[in-house]
């Protein structure tokens, strides 16, 4: 997906107004977003993983601000520093808002989107190392790195395998941990953490040993295409076996999935958005081999660019049909029309339709934020083919902790 | 330990159940809390459910959770902040040293005495709010003034905990010593002056949260940087709380202006009679109780040359505020610090030792904080278009601890003469007329979502909760 950065993002902001200054907010967010001076306290954009730790320990309510707007125009730092009370919401038809294709009544990602995980989840430990944990970070060692996609391309994506010895980390797949980079930034702070999703499933990369694993691509290019080195990616795909990493968290409370016996998944994803369907996908397979599973469809979208840019699915392409059931999308194939999720999603519309319909099904997104509204528009549309009311079925799906979107 | 232990009588973050000779004292004591709660605590409170925030533990889940309780089954708790077994002592004379988890008996008495006096203040103003309950403005402030006293009760919980774990027989004492002293009682009273003063309506009340509660962030700031690293992990969490004293307060007082500029727009009016008439208060009775408020919380950081403020610094027990983000050399030994004193007739700065003047460090810390919310309060005023400022007074105004105690000083720092100190008086500081008027406004308003004439709602509710929510459930 290689729109130009059109995506809208929801801000999170500090009324100046409400509040009073007494940096709980700073003091307990778990990746520094939260800064102030001597007027306001402001939240960067950039670092905010709306985790919202900061929500219920603010005395005043002030922390709880949203703006929706473009991306590129959110508000910087000395903008916040700046105000004496919050600036309007732009007005919803503001043409920075209306997305480039008429998607018709989807409702904004927030509106859909579950806060809760679903009824059948395991319970998610959370916030173990951190600031405010009794460890500030835990220390892995990388027990694996190795570069998934070929060699001379320009995407080079790793797998990287983290190992926590005999101290206690326990995750569930679809939650993510920060890593803490190691070196110091342009001011010479120590960085701040930056949040990866789990690509195994909770009984380890290994079955049976305390790791975990990632999917990380090198980023060499920001969303305008302009040259810039990520900084924890690249670190990341830089570590080599034996070396030492501090990691937080981990975090997410609802991205988890269900666990009761027929329940299906469809996961949508983009890039290294497989991560979490990777570990929920894995996790099911170990289940199923060991015969504890009665059932419950998976369905896989994929996009990608190319064939190539696909990071390890390989092996689970190998999955028996009756078990997962894969569509991949590729935009960028030579000779070929481009095809986004989406697309495919609305093909296989007569799959799609009764999956919605059945509460015992629950859909996962992840990717780019710019995939959100396309695939929200295509549930839309694959609802009205079976004749499913969308505008009722949508709060539902997130009243039942049915529909997850995690986009970056 | 994050997690509290919900089995034990006493839910705690500090492995309680290892150490029984501690937990019995503690369970000794937890009988008399209660009785003094039943006693002195809020009064006709018994049987409302209460929506209160609860801590469970120290991180950010686990601080803020909230349902409806009773206050007397409140899960009074001891909770430390997660502890750094590398901290290290970063001023005084120990500079440079491991923190420690012990008392050294050198500094016992001494130490004692701050957590004493730290611990005094918390149950004092349970009791000298006590029965505000029954003039409530509405069922949110009732709410809010109810997670008040149950904090404050839960801070005298964590000092206890102190004094019990680290101060053996004498601790013990001192821990009973606070249930039995009495806020105002003649015979028996709290340590500090302020906190003997009535808190005879809910204008004091505000105020007394915005500004006396200030000074509690502060001292407590100061602990939390002590180099007896339970007093500061204690008082680390404590100040989560404290934060919300504060709001209580400052946004209390911007309710009311709020209230009384939209009053005075609307009959178009700064006469003081005729907003009487109306039901609101003045502005100009807003100065008099900032004044009153503001000058007897100065007066709480002791005296402007002390030198225990010093033995205490340099031996490591009280910090600076915020004395992590200073760059000094963090022993101040050699500096000096500007002080006034009343000589000739004139206000004058003299230097004195840095040391020495530590108390007058954080009172100024402490202003300079204060001053910063009188600027939000003005915002609203100035929006109203109202040509009026409220200001915090000179800080020699009003004394009666230190050099400058009974000094007679205008409120804009000018040296007066007895008669036009008595002359002035009443304009300067609450007179009994104000004070009337005040108290002839506070009736009970509990119905969800209304509140009294002289109070604007809030501009949102506690927890995501709308404002007309039922905050308190009478039974």
């Amino acid at each position: 997906m290689d729109m130009a950065d059109t995506s809208v993002i929801q801000q999170h902001l500090i009324d100046p107004e409400i509040c009073i200054r007494c940096n709980t907010c700073e003091s307990v967010c778990p990746v520094q977003a939260i800064t102030h001076d001597s007027r306001n306290y402001v939240v960067d954009a950039a670092k905010c993983n709306l985790c919202m730790a900061c929500i219920a320990p603010c005395p005043t309510g002030s922390i709880d601000n949203w703006r929706t707007l473009p991306r590129v125009r959110a508000y910087s730092l000395d903008e916040q520093l700046g105000w004496e009370e919050l600036p309007a919401a732009l007005p919803l038809d503001d043409p920075a808002l209306v997305p480039p294709e008429p998607f018709g009544e989807v409702q904004a990602a927030q509106h859909v989107n579950a806060t809760l995980p679903p009824w059948s989840a395991a319970h998610a430990y959370t916030n173990l190392y951190g600031p405010k944990a009794t460890a500030s970070s835990i220390t892995a060692q990388v027990v694996g790195n190795v570069r998934v996609t070929a060699v001379g391309k320009e995407y080079d994506t790793h797998h990287l395998v983290l190992d926590f010895g005999l101290l206690p980390f326990p995750v569930l797949e679809g939650q993510s941990i920060g890593i803490l980079p190691a070196g110091q930034d342009g001011q010479g702070r120590p960085h701040y953490a930056r949040q990866y999703s789990v690509a195994s499933p909770r009984n380890g990369e290994r079955p049976g040993y305390n790791n975990l694993s990632l999917t990380v691509k090198r980023v060499l290019e920001d969303h305008q295409g302009r040259p810039v080195r990520g900084v924890a990616s690249n670190y990341l795909c830089d570590l080599q076996v034996g070396d030492k990493v501090e990691v937080i968290g981990p975090f997410g409370t609802s991205f988890l999935m269900p666990n009761h016996p027929r329940s299906s998944i469809v996961m949508v994803c983009t890039g290294t958005g497989s991560a979490p369907m990777r570990a929920m996908t894995e996790w099911r397979r170990r289940l199923r081999q060991s015969g504890k599973f009665e059932g419950g469809k998976l369905t896989l979208f994929f996009g990608a660019r190319t064939q190539e840019e696909l990071p390890y699915f390989g092996p689970l392409q190998n999955l028996p049909k009756d078990f997962i059931d894969i569509n991949f999308a590729f935009s960028r194939t030579p000779g070929q029309p481009k095809r986004y999720v989406q697309d495919m999603m609305r093909e296989r519309a007569a799959d799609l339709g009764p999956l919605l319909a059945d509460p015992d099904t629950y859909f996962y997104v992840c990717g780019l934020k710019s995939m959100e509204e396309g695939v929200l528009a295509a549930l839309r549309d694959v609802a009205q083919h079976a004749g499913l009311n969308w505008v009722k079925l949508a709060p539902m799906l997130q009243r039942e902790a049915r529909l997850h979107l995690e986009t970056y | 330990m994050n997690s509290i232990n919900y089995s034990e009588k006493i839910p705690n973050n500090v492995n309680l159940a290892e150490d029984r000779t501690l937990q019995r004292a503690l369970e000794g004591w937890q009988p008399n809390f209660l009785a003094w709660w039943g006693d002195v605590g809020p009064e006709g409170s018994t049987d409302h459910d209460v929506y209160l925030r609860t801590a469970v533990s120290v991180d950010p889940q686990g601080w803020a959770q909230f349902g409806h309780t009773k206050m007397k089954d409140y899960r009074w708790g001891i909770f430390l902040n997660p502890g750094d077994a590398e901290r290290q002592i970063h001023f005084g004379d120990h500079k440079g040293e491991r923190a420690w988890s012990e008392v050294p008996g050198e500094y016992r008495a001494n130490l004692r005495r701050i957590i004493v006096t730290q611990g005094d203040t918390e149950p004092a103003s349970v009791e000298q709010q006590r029965h505000l309950g029954l003039t409530a403005p509405s069922m949110y402030d009732l709410r809010n003034l109810f997670q008040i006293n149950v904090e404050e009760g839960r801070h005298l919980w964590a000092m206890v905990y102190l004094l019990h774990k680290h101060f053996g027989r004498d601790g013990r004492e001192e821990a009973d010593a606070l249930l039995e002293r009495r806020s105002g009682d003649v015979n028996n009273p709290r340590i500090l002056g302020a906190f003997n003063e009535q808190t005879p309506d809910w204008l004091s009340f505000f105020m007394f949260t915005y500004f006396t509660d200030r000074d509690g962030k502060f001292q407590l700031s100061a602990l939390a940087e002590s180099a007896f690293d339970p007093l500061a992990r204690t008082t680390k969490f404590m100040l989560t709380e404290e934060a919300h004293h504060m709001f209580v307060g400052e946004s209390g007082i911007s309710r009311i202006i709020s209230r009384t500029v939209a009053a005075m727009n609307e009959l178009k009016t700064d006469d003081v009679t005729r907003l009487r008439a109306a039901g609101v208060i003045d502005l100009p009775t807003l100065q008099r109780y900032l004044n009153f408020h503001s000058s007897v919380t100065v007066d709480l950081f002791g005296s402007d040359e002390s030198s225990n403020a010093a033995t205490f610094y340099s031996s490591g027990l009280k910090g600076r505020y915020e004395e992590g983000k200073r760059v000094d050399d963090h022993q101040l030994r050699g500096q000096t610090y500007k002080v006034i004193e009343a000589r000739g007739g004139q206000l004058v700065e003299k230097d004195v030792p840095m040391l020495n003047a530590l108390n007058e460090v954080l009172r100024d810390d402490y202003i300079k904080d204060s001053v910063a919310g009188i600027g939000r309060w003005n915002r609203v005023i100035e929006k109203a278009g109202i040509p009026f400022r409220l200001s915090v007074p000179h800080k020699a105004f009003h004394r009666n601890i230190g050099a400058l105690a009974g000094v007679k000083v205008s409120p804009d720092g000018r040296l007066v003469s007895e008669a036009e100190w008595k002359a002035n008086r009443d304009q300067w500081l609450p007179s009994a007329e104000d004070r009337a008027y005040v108290g002839s406004l506070m009736g009970r308003v509990v119905e969800p979502g209304r509140f009294a004439n002289w109070i604007a709602p809030p501009a949102m509710g506690i927890n995501r909760q709308p404002v007309d929510f039922e905050y308190v459930r009478f039974n």
